[in-house]
């Protein structure tokens, strides 16, 4: 199955990446031919595999119930936080208004 | 006095210690010899004051008699990928040029407070999408090789290609790399160096920009084994601020090493034997059977059946992961914004995306979207997470006949930048050896085999059973041992 260019329009959306006309007339023909080349996977017999989740067995672990355990990934850091941000006001991210 | 450039990690370290020079000569020499290499392309940006400061603590250190870290007085270059306090860090993106973090990446300060100093950051194919150091926002890396009798720049390999072309040129003595599917072995190959991708699991991804999480392993890229060996030591190691990391002891490899390989049995797959493979490469892997037994293994064939299918399952999994982990740049939190007159948030976002990602990463964000979709995800996504299975039981299979398996790294030697950049399938085909250990998690190390007819370098590759860095470690060290490599690039870039 290949994808034309009103998919890649419909994706492209959904990944939130605007695109021109045409990226979009060049970029449907280059993912069709990736996604006809992964179908091959179809040719595989998994009948009874369960689908990998971890490829190395781990299990989830809890941190210390202690507030700040390790400072690297605690809290108050806010202005490091708010260091790199496009915009910043109040001690807060800045956004076009989103409500009118 | 000695070059100093031309030396690695062990004879730096020692002679420091020793006292033979100082670990601020040793800094010095290498920061110049980034700065004379531009041509290379292969740092985006350098840190020679880092080097430097940390080549002082050495030596005071060392004349106040304090005891000295594994890599101490070892200027290194650092990947991109790796988030580093107060400098730059883009992955080789516009989307997050100009973001500086005010954190230190676990790897990063593992290797700092092992005594290593920063000579800069490398350069590498944008977000580590690519296999030939292309698609990097920042200009394509050369390598220092190039074919007998031509004067057209080759590819470094890639994602780690600012990392293989530096070390390979001699104006770092050891890299880190990181690797989701062969990207630490493939510029390895490509450049006469070696690299090691450990089990997924050893080297914290905490600070390291992620790609596709399942996948993304840290490991050093050096031209020695015994090199890779004492800086994975240092890499690696249990992090609570990684979910996936590994509670375990981080052996010795370095004291570990033997190439001694008496009682082991070195596994050869028949599936990698595939049409279209370089008559030179099937050479190298002959080659390095042969240097296999010569060291005491045993050589026997196994059967990896779904290999053909690795290839395919990846180029699911890793843009399916890299589209949900890619979605955190949207212009709101750090790196680029978009904002045209009068836009809305909606509109930034997709602005800020379109502006802030090249071709190749929006490529794999819309495959993986595409993948994920609704209709489409068990198709694709479970079918190849079932695939996945699939390719690590044939290793766990295989274990039950072998030990390791050898085989090449790459396809083929390096080729010109330029030459495939058109045809995304035709690159994704330089992994196709190298994919296949990294879906099953396995340690797999690349150690340079021979040179081809044009003069450039060769590869082999040794994949080993979770856990068993030291064997992989010790066949490298059997194959560098008899292979005797020690050609390299003749310096045009200076």
């Amino acid at each position: 199955m290949s994808v034309d260019k009103a998919t890649v329009t419909k994706i492209a959306s959904l990944a939130r990446i605007r695109m021109s006309d045409g990226e979009l007339e060049r970029m449907a023909p280059e993912l069709s031919q990736i996604l006809d080349w992964v179908e091959q996977l179809g040719e595989v017999d998994v009948s009874g595999v369960e689908p990998m989740t971890a490829v190395i067995p781990n299990s989830l672990r809890l941190r210390d119930d202690v507030v700040d355990a390790d400072p690297l990934t605690g809290g108050g850091r806010r202005e490091d936080i708010l260091a790199n941000a496009p915009a910043a006001e109040h001690g807060f991210f800045a956004v076009p208004k989103v409500i009118e | 006095m000695t070059d100093l450039t031309q030396l690695g990690i062990k004879p730096l370290r020692d002679g420091v210690a020793l006292g033979e020079f100082t670990a601020r000569e040793v800094a010095e020499a290498f920061n110049a010899a980034v700065a004379g290499a531009a041509a290379l392309n292969a740092f985006i940006v350098t840190t020679p004051d880092h080097a430097l400061d940390a080549a002082g603590k050495v030596d005071a250190d060392r004349a106040a008699g304090k005891p000295l870290g594994a890599m101490a007085g070892v200027p290194i270059g650092m990947k991109d990928l790796f988030c580093t306090d107060g400098v730059q860090t883009t992955a080789a993106s516009h989307i997050l040029e100009g973001f500086v973090p005010r954190y230190e990446s676990t790897v990063s300060q593992k290797l700092w407070d092992a005594g290593a100093g920063m000579l800069g950051k490398l350069n590498l194919d944008q977000f580590a999408m690519g296999s030939s150091n292309e698609t990097s926002h920042f200009g394509n890396v050369s390598s220092p090789w190039r074919r007998a009798g031509t004067n057209a720049p080759m590819s470094p390999g890639g994602s780690s290609g600012g990392s293989s072309s530096a070390v390979a040129a001699r104006i770092a003595p050891a890299a880190t790399g990181t690797d989701t599917g062969g990207s630490i072995r493939q510029p390895a190959a490509f450049t006469g160096i070696c690299g090691i991708k450990p089990t997924y699991g050893r080297c914290s991804r905490w600070g390291v920009v992620a790609f596709a999480s399942s996948l993304d392993q840290a490991g050093p890229m050096a031209r020695s084994v015994e090199d890779c060996a004492i800086m994975l030591g240092a890499m690696a190691g249990f992090d609570a601020k990684d979910a996936t990391s590994l509670k375990m002891d981080v052996p010795d490899w370095a004291a570990g090493l033997d190439g001694n390989l008496a009682g082991k049995t070195i596994g050869i797959p028949r599936e990698y034997r595939m049409e279209g493979t370089d008559a030179a490469i099937l050479e190298s892997w002959e080659r390095g059977k042969e240097w296999l037994r010569d060291a005491g293994a045993k050589i026997v064939d196994v059967s990896l059946p779904h290999t053909k299918y690795a290839l395919p399952a990846y180029y699911i999994i890793a843009p399916a992961e890299a589209s949900s982990n890619l979605a955190r740049y949207d212009g709101v939190r750090y790196g680029l914004r978009d904002l045209p007159d009068g836009a809305g948030l909606q509109d930034m976002y997709a602005e800020t995306r379109e502006a802030g990602f090249g071709d190749e990463v929006k490529r794999r964000i819309l495959i993986g979207t595409y993948v994920l979709s609704a209709g489409f995800y068990d198709a694709y996504y479970t079918q190849a997470q079932k695939v996945r299975a699939l390719v690590a039981r044939d290793f766990e299979q295989a274990w039950a006949q072998c030990d390791l398996i050898l085989a090449p790294t790459t396809p083929t030697a390096s080729f010109p930048l330029g030459d495939k950049s058109d045809d995304p399938l035709a690159m994704y085909l330089n992994d196709v050896f190298a994919v296949p250990a990294s879906l099953a998690g396995l340690p797999a190390m690349s150690v340079p085999a021979m040179q081809n007819a044009d003069g450039l370098p060769l590869g082999l590759q040794l994949v080993g059973k979770p856990f068993d860095e030291q064997g992989v470690l010790n066949a490298g060290l059997a194959i560098e041992q008899r292979a005797g490599f020690a050609a390299k690039p003749e310096r045009w870039w200076c």
